[in-house]
């Protein structure tokens, strides 16, 4: 690093009115000193200066050569005049050196200044102008050459170059002063204590780039989209169930809703059977040292103020009826239905089956409720781009008397405009526990589509009433999976992007918050 | 949900009318089909020289088995759009009164023992017909029979072929036909060797292949009909020319099997002479008493309550407005004469997806349409939001985490064995694991028992990432536990890995500290000894470990105390360098990982 130019520049500033040109000024300083000097002291408004890009014409080694002693065909012809008597050719190249003789004989004999007689070279002049070696000399001169011909020749003869120069016009700023104060480069606790922040002059804040990199934690993004679906339900006084419960037996995943067991759901191409422990057994009641029993802040209603002690053998005669022959008015599936296969275990394919153990809990004083969770369900699926044999449910569940269906839709209006999808219509369905099943589709103003985001329904008797549950009370329930939303929302394409060990943590940390309402 | 291709000029000219893509879609949303494509615009196959003309493909849900094929959905669309009505299928008995008979043998008992049947007499095929008709036994096979196993259909020339028909149950080698589209001659067991391999019947042999006997329906002339559920006999095939069809159905469930011929003989019985038109045959199984004459064609008669409908709809139509909603559907309702508040509906026999009256309201509501219906917002029941506290509980140490620098990851619950196991130095005693009974990978053989697996991989996998790479997780796993109703339990568990140039064992002991100390938990042995002696309800310590899956000397146990009772909820230290191997790893790795539960 060349040394400091600011004061130099200062310094030729204050001597001079006018501008000064940094060519003039400081011709052999390299341009780059001069630029970090200028713009330390242009950011500083001390100096302003613009920058002047020319090109300029300079010589080779072989054209300064030139320039000092005369071209290859002026030294041919002064050895032939030295000659008196004529020069031989064969002592040409022993006088004037190889190259000379080479080139320098020809040029000599263009320009009609030697002649040959002979074996001798005699000179039909007395005076010559070494015109070669004039246009180098102006060429070193000016640093420029104005006939574009001889440029252009004398290029191809390489003895010329040509070269960009950069060079600075300088003019003094409106901050302009003599001296150049030394620039602390941050405010500091000793500066503090000592006063020298009153006169010490900080070095100024570079305010396009960013800031030092905050060291920071960060919570997964599909956390933080279920967070916002959790105080959705909250905001509309949902309870969260108890979903920390993996393994499900087939009589809570699918015969208590009334999924019959040859449906396809239970296939062992889309279940996960357990192969160990073995069997289930029948419902009954939790251990009561359970901490998970569900301890409801929602008071007793009027209506019904003792706790009726649950049937579980009741119950589960109950479902098996309403499979087998039919119960409720419904007239069932009508196959004969097996006890052990409703004691398979299971990873629950659904939270439903959480749903179904808690709509069985409330039968022991039925009231208005409303529930929800979000949590881990299992399919055993191909994996592929949109499926994981893993994913999030999000549940809700709604308990109450003279339900209608107007009031569903209506309700996935409000739930769903809390998340930003405001245009909704609804398609009928089938779902082996509700009825009517309505798929819900949202349009989707960035893909400019309708989107289905989610399924609903009002449970059926057949799963309502073998509870216990009355009759008239009815129960709206929906899902959707938190990835598909998430997926949508983002842009993620591909959900092992979103679950799971492949996730990228650069995605996690700098994932911003959500905020469902406005994204 | 399966999909049904027809052809689209086809299904217009029977609507009566041409539909945009758009205009149809709708038409089906609000049915409550799907489609799921229209192939107008698609490079469509070249069969046979000639491009395969424009097709619709349309999901059907599920349990709507009576629109699996093209005449299915054309005649419940035009009922519908009240273009149609309910055909009325007729039973009618033969010039000569002689019902088609079939006697069951009590043999069949031991591995398919029902049969149904019926005859379409004066049929007319073509090209399109026939092939709906190969297409709809394919559907009902793969959907309600579950791939042929509860039900399984065959169809014959009846002109080839003789009654009385006998449905028996014998030894594989002594049943010779000849197959469908064969011309060898083969008993039961050259033919499970013939077809081991083939494409489309190899996935039906497993149903009868290892029974000493298999079923077998013979005509009087010992000829072969078929052998359910794999093939029919070549003798008895269908032809474009074919006049009269014999449908035999065979079964190991009766609903589905009466189901499935009611659909057979109703979608098709518009293709004979007299249209809608079916000949019942008679089956003669006296050892099971399902001696009867089929199919049974007639509605099932139920009465609907007006004021549950009303209700669930939140409408108020008159029992008139009701039936005339619910003819749309194909019902024939009329209001009660017993009863204001009740219809009497005749739920016809294709209609098998309605059981109850609830399924009665949601066709009354598709009929008046959902987005019709008057949208309310739920009369508010006082009711409690209140959060699951293990999840409350796992928040706040989340965010804690988070709030210490630490990044959540989120991998999956299941794993291999090695992951959980093996890799981590850890012996499986049998007692612990979850394991699965048909993963489709190694992936995924266990429920995992420990979050680190999960945090390990994630490592693995991120091994582009800036070190120290500090991520945690709070999640459950699942152990076995045989004093349980589902003989498992979940357990919350908080972990945490540092993986960088250095162990990091100071700092995932660090990371505890904070954590313990978010939880009002103090410390109790060491240099900082009791600090908070107001704290006298939780206290934890650690003590050193002998554990294979951490380096010597430098692991832990973590114990608390919570009033006044001892656990050890986890540990923490470095990772065993075999570890690191396993899972690929070439930094130290330092961990920590403890059971929530207790902090309840």
């Amino acid at each position: 690093m060349a040394s400091d130019m600011t004061t130099p520049i200062l310094d030729a500033l204050s001597a001079s009115e006018a501008a000064i040109l940094s060519s003039e000024a400081f011709p052999s300083t390299p341009s780059l000193s001069i630029k970090s000097a200028l713009d330390r002291l242009a950011s500083r408004s001390m100096v302003e200066y613009e920058t002047i890009d020319k090109e300029v014409v300079v010589l080779t080694d072989e054209g300064e050569e030139i320039a000092t002693n005369g071209s290859h065909e002026a030294k041919v012809f002064e050895a032939v005049v030295a000659a008196l008597d004529g020069l031989k050719i064969g002592d040409l190249p022993g006088i004037v050196g190889k190259d000379n003789a080479k080139i320098g004989q020809g040029n000599a004999f263009k320009r009609g200044w030697i002649k040959k007689d002979k074996d001798v070279l005699r000179a039909t002049t007395h005076s010559i102008v070494d015109e070669t070696r004039e246009l180098l000399l102006t060429v070193k001169r000016t640093q420029a050459l104005d006939d574009q011909k001889a440029v252009t020749d004398l290029k191809r003869r390489k003895l010329i170059a040509l070269q960009k120069v950069i060079s600075f016009k300088i003019s003094k700023g409106p901050k302009f002063a003599r001296e150049f104060v030394k620039e602390e480069t941050d405010l500091t606790a000793e500066m503090l204590a000592n006063g020298s922040w009153k006169t010490a002059q900080l070095k100024p804040y570079n305010f396009k780039a960013k800031g030092a990199l905050t060291p920071s934690g960060a919570l997964h993004p599909l956390n933080k989209v279920r967070q916002e679906f959790r105080n959705i339900f909250f905001e509309m006084g949902f309870e969260e169930m108890p979903t920390n419960r993996f393994v499900e037996t087939g009589f809570w995943n699918f015969d208590a809703l009334f999924v019959p067991q040859q449906h396809p759901a239970r296939d062992l191409q889309d279940t996960f059977y357990i192969s160990d422990p073995a069997k289930a057994d029948p419902p009954r009641e939790d251990p009561l040292d359970d901490p998970h029993r569900l301890k409801s802040a929602q008071p007793a209603s009027s209506k019904a103020t003792t706790e009726k002690a649950l049937d579980y053998k009741g119950y589960w005669d109950n479902v098996r009826q309403v499979h087998e022959s039919g119960k409720y008015g419904s007239i069932g599936y009508r196959y004969p239905w097996s006890a052990d296969e409703s004691l398979r275990l299971v990873l629950r394919t659904h939270t439903t089956s959480v749903s179904t153990y808690v709509l069985h809990k409330l039968a022991a004083n039925p009231r208005p409720a409303r529930y929800f969770s979000i949590d881990r369900v299992f399919r055993n699926e191909a994996v592929d781009a949109t499926h994981l044999a893993e994913f999030h449910q999000v549940e809700g569940v709604i308990a109450d008397f003279g339900l209608t269906l107007g009031g569903l839709i209506g309700f996935m209006e409000v739930f769903f405009a809390k998340m930003g999808i405001h245009q909704l219509r609804f398609k009928p369905a089938y779902n082996p526990y509700t009825e009517p099943s309505m798929e819900i589709f949202g349009y989707h103003e960035g893909l400019g589509k309708w989107v289905e985001i989610g399924n609903s329904g009002m449970f059926r008797p057949e799963m309502l009433e073998p509870m216990g549950l009355p009759k008239d009370m009815r129960v709206y329930g929906w899902g959707l999976s938190l990835e598909r939303p998430t997926m949508i929302k983002y842009g993620v394409s591909n959900i092992r992007e979103l679950l799971g060990h492949k996730v990228d943590l650069n995605f996690v940390e700098t994932n911003p918050a959500v905020r469902l309402e406005k994204d | 949900m399966p999909t049904i291709a027809v052809d689209k000029a086809a299904l217009f000219k029977e609507l009566g009318r041409e539909y945009t893509t758009e205009e149809f879609d709708e038409l089906c949303f609000e049915f409550g089909i799907e489609l799921d494509e229209d192939t107008t615009n698609s490079d469509r196959p070249i069969v046979n020289g000639q491009q395969e003309p424009p097709q619709l493909k349309i999901e059907i849900p599920a349990n709507r088995y009576d629109m699996l094929c093209f005449e299915g959905i054309a005649l419940n669309l035009n009922i519908f759009l009240g273009r149609k009505s309910y055909p009325n299928y007729k039973l009618v008995e033969p010039s000569n009164g002689e019902l088609q008979t079939l006697i069951v043998k009590e043999d069949t008992t031991k591995i398919r023992p029902y049969v149904s049947g019926a005859v379409l007499r004066n049929f007319k095929f073509d090209q399109a017909r026939y092939e709906s008709f190969i297409a709809l036994q394919d559907k009902l096979h793969q959907n309600l029979a579950r791939q042929r196993t509860l039900v399984s259909i065959g169809t014959h020339d009846l002109d080839t072929i003789k009654g009385p028909f006998t449905y028996e149950a014998l030894p594989p080698k002594d049943i010779r036909f000849v197959p469908l589209n064969q011309t060898q001659e083969m008993n039961g067991e050259e033919l499970m060797a013939f077809y081991d391999k083939d494409r489309h019947l190899g996935k039906y042999l497993h149903i009868i292949r290892d029974s000493p006997v298999y079923p077998v329906i013979y005509d009087s002339n010992r000829v072969v009909c078929s052998l359910p559920p794999i093939i029919n006999g070549d003798h008895s095939k269908i032809t474009l020319d074919t006049k009269n069809i014999f449908i035999e159905i065979t079964a190991l469930d009766k609903t589905k099997l009466e189901i499935v011929n009611k659909i057979m003989v109703t979608m098709f019985s518009q293709y004979t002479s007299e249209p809608f038109t079916i000949e019942p045959i008679r089956i003669v199984s006296e050892h099971n008493g399902e001696t009867r004459t089929v199919p049974d064609l007639s509605p099932r008669v139920t009465q609907a309550e007006v004021s549950y409908i009303n209700q669930c709809c939140g409408l108020n139509l008159s029992p008139s407005e009701i039936c005339n909603l619910l003819k749309k559907m194909s019902y024939n309702a009329k209001p009660s004469a017993t009863s204001a508040d009740l219809i009497d509906v005749d739920i016809p026999a294709t209609r098998a997806d309605v059981l109850h009256q609830c399924d009665i309201m949601e066709d009354v509501a598709i009929a008046y349409g959902f987005n019709s219906l008057p949208r309310a917002f739920p009369n508010i029941s006082g009711t409690v939001a209140q959060p699951l506290p293990i999840n409350k509980l796992s928040d706040i140490l989340r965010v804690e985490a988070a709030m210490a620098g630490w990044s959540e990851v989120l991998p999956l619950i299941l794993c291999s064995h090695d992951e959980n196991f093996g890799w981590l130095n850890r012996k499986d005693d049998g007692n612990t694991a979850v394991k699965l009974a048909n993963p489709k990978t190694l992936e995924f053989q266990v429920v995992r028992t420990s979050l680190l697996p999960g945090l390990l991989k994630t490592i693995r996998e991120n091994k582009h990432h800036a070190v120290p790479i500090k991520i945690f997780e709070v999640s459950d796993v699942a152990f076995k536990d045989l004093s349980l109703e589902r003989k498992s339990r979940n357990e919350r568990h908080f972990a945490a890995a540092w993986y960088g140039k250095s162990s990091g064992f100071e700092v995932v002991h660090g990371l505890l500290d904070r954590v313990m100390a978010m939880l009002k938990t103090a410390f109790i042995t060491g240099e900082e000894g009791l600090e908070n002696p107001a704290v006298t309800d939780s206290q934890y310590w650690i003590e050193e470990l002998d554990d294979p899956t951490y380096f010597p000397g430098h692991a832990a146990n973590i114990h608390v105390r919570i009033n006044g009772k001892d656990h050890v909820i986890g540990s923490f230290g470095i990772l065993h360098p075999t570890v690191l191997e396993k899972y690929e790893l070439k930094y130290p790795v330092s961990t920590v990982e403890f059971n929530l539960e207790v902090f309840l």
